[in-house]
């Protein structure tokens, strides 16, 4: 198992590697620097910043400090806010993001599979209907839409929840964000819940189970529910990545301070330190969630493990 | 109905070209009859023509156009009377014309991308499909990894580089939406190069690009078709979300994704801004899902 892991572990450096390389050349590549403003800064200045931030060398150059300084842990400075490290700003960003992605992943799957276990054991039955409509606008209502209607029925029309804003991190302010993230995957996750258990609760284990006598609530949690979780698990990874471009909008949307803004307003104001920072730190998430994701699921699947 | 009358041809083409041999014609007539029972794709069918036609031909009919101040009716709510049936925005630009035109440059985007997506996935998918061993586990394994990046960060990055031209864009876009079509066709390739018709071209000295591309990928067609009606949606949304950003569509061009970021701004002294053109983009993303839903259902009715 071990091994596994780290074997994976291993696979990740190659893909971080190209993608930090492939993200260093696009961005030099587009028009336009840091430093273009509505009124040209005077020469000797300009020629000072490019000196502090490298850009007067060649490209190649460049790259290869950028590559040293990440080995030593170093994001590098940002090119707009230039009071702040790359690094400083991340971890500014940092708990927002995390806190608002990482309930919505939770409560994602846990009412994702409870929804689709009670559709498949409701099935063409009035909850499965109620959870196949919710399940259809999931998928077609996007966040963009999703957020702003919420903002003017709950926020400005009942004023039940704050229309956006962090207000200091209370518990109200994270109602409407973590809802508009978390609800197509909930809508993705009980999809898949249900159609894998509706296969599970057909097979031949479980009608040995049924003819033994198993209460229906045993058979359902135990017998069918493992199993079924396989492709749940699968779609976590993508699931995750997904979350993240999510939280690009909802953290705009409601204003919330986390790194989505950070990475939107950097990439609109050519930030190369920070839009590289942004990316490798994203990634770098991703790839530890990939890799939790692929250890649960070689464990729920002893087969994945020797391939 | 203009897409879907030739890929229903392109369908047929393909499975009377022996997909499925004895059983071809009469497994195509089954599978268009289950699909014609699927009320749901049938009136999906209707509305996505319906929202086609108006898209491509509407514009001509209405006499306003999509960037031209009515400098009668400035923020004028929608009525029959005053000829704006969806109203005016904050310019004067009649509603009605826009969501038309905004329609229409969502679907060519989607299209575009989605031809780039199915030609790089189909190859690509082919490809590792057909050589197996281990250039079909790097290729592969290629995929994986591509799947966990965050992608959506990347067209953002190629969006500052590509700024205003749209179609580039748009085409970038297939080029990382292709994953799932490559998934999808190895798997079909896999089973396809067991037959006897790719032996027999084997033997008779084909070269493997011609095999690939001559022998395998025309009988991909149908699963194809399918997933690429199911990754147009996709491509739609991809599409309104970065338009929303800011990253997208821009003046005086305009989509859904841009005619809803502006709605949303004004939800509430205007609401009509957001409510037509979000009633498109839904109607148009409902419809996608239930016609790909349907072919899938009606081509491999092994799910249900």
């Amino acid at each position: 198992m071990i091994n596994y892991a780290f074997r994976r572990l291993l696979s990740t450096v190659p893909v971080l590697w190209v993608a930090i390389t492939a993200c260093f050349f696009i961005l030099r590549l587009a028009p336009g620097g840091p430093f273009d403003g509505e009124r040209p800064l005077p020469e000797a200045i300009r020629q000072n910043l490019n000196a502090y931030y490298n850009l007067d060398k060649p490209l190649i150059e460049q790259y290869l400090i950028y590559v040293s300084n990440l080995f030593r842990g170093d994001l590098g400075p940002s090119f707009i806010n230039q009071d702040f490290s790359v690094a400083e700003q991340l971890l500014i960003g940092l708990p927002y993001t995390l806190m608002v992605g990482g309930i919505a992943f939770v409560l994602s799957i846990v009412i994702g599979i409870l929804a689709g276990i009670a559709g498949s054991v409701y099935r063409n039955r009035f909850p499965d209907y109620l959870l196949g409509v919710f399940i259809l606008s999931g998928l077609v209502l996007p966040n963009f839409l999703v957020a702003p209607i919420l903002q003017l029925v709950f926020g400005l029309q009942l004023k039940w929840l704050p229309v956006g804003g962090w207000g200091g991190g209370s518990l109200t302010h994270f109602v409407l964000p973590v809802t508009v993230l978390a609800l197509p995957h909930v809508a993705r996750i009980s999809r898949l819940t249900r159609g894998a258990m509706i296969e599970a609760l057909h097979s031949n284990y479980i009608r040995t189970a049924r003819s033994k006598g198993l209460s229906d609530a045993r058979i359902v949690l135990r017998h069918a529910l493992k199993p079924a979780l396989t492709p749940v698990v699968s779609y976590l990874g993508p699931a995750a990545s997904y979350l993240l471009t999510g939280s690009l909008v909802v953290e705009t949307i409601f204003g919330l301070p986390g790194i989505g803004r950070y990475f939107i307003n950097a990439a609109l104001n050519r930030d190369y330190g920070m839009v590289l920072g942004t990316v490798i730190f994203y990634m770098l998430l991703i790839l530890v969630l990939n890799l939790l994701v692929d250890i649960v699921y070689a464990w729920l699947d002893p087969r994945v493990r020797n391939r | 109905m203009i897409f879907m009358g030739r890929k229903q041809a392109l369908i047929e083409k393909a499975l009377g070209e022996g997909a499925l041999p004895a059983a071809g014609s009469s497994l195509y007539k089954d599978a268009m009859a289950r699909l014609w029972r699927n009320k749901a794709a049938v009136v999906s069918l209707a509305v996505l023509s319906l929202l086609i036609i108006a898209a491509i031909a509407g514009p001509w009919f209405i006499p306003f156009n999509h960037e031209d101040p009515d400098w009668s009716a400035f923020r004028a709510p929608p009525s029959l009377e005053s000829g704006h049936w969806f109203g005016t925005d904050q310019n004067g630009r009649d509603l009605l014309a826009r969501t038309l035109f905004g329609t229409r440059v969502s679907l060519l985007v989607a299209l575009i991308a989605t031809v780039v997506s199915v030609v790089i996935g189909v190859s690509y998918g082919a490809i590792a499909g057909y050589m197996g061993g281990r250039i079909d586990q790097a290729m592969m394994r290629f995929v994986d990894v591509m799947y966990a990046l965050p992608y959506i960060l990347f067209v953002i990055l190629l969006m500052v580089i590509f700024g205003r031209n749209v179609f580039l864009l748009f085409a970038a876009i297939g080029a990382l939406e292709w994953l799932t079509m490559a998934r999808i066709v190895r798997g079909q390739t896999l089973s396809i190069k067991q037959r006897e018709f790719i032996e027999a071209a084997r033997a008779s000295g084909q070269s493997n690009t011609g095999i690939i591309f001559k022998h395998i990928v025309p009988n991909l067609v149908g699963p194809v078709v399918i997933y690429a009606t199911l990754t147009i949606p996709e491509i739609v949304v991809v599409e309104s979300f970065l338009s929303y950003l800011g990253f997208g569509i821009q003046e005086p061009l305009t989509s859904l994704g841009t005619l809803i970021a502006g709605g949303a701004d004004v939800l509430e002294v205007l609401p009509w801004l957001l409510w037509f053109p979000a009633a498109f983009l839904v109607l148009l993303l409902l419809s996608l899902l239930f016609i790909g839903d349907g072919l899938r259902d009606a081509f491999d009715p092994r799910d249900r």
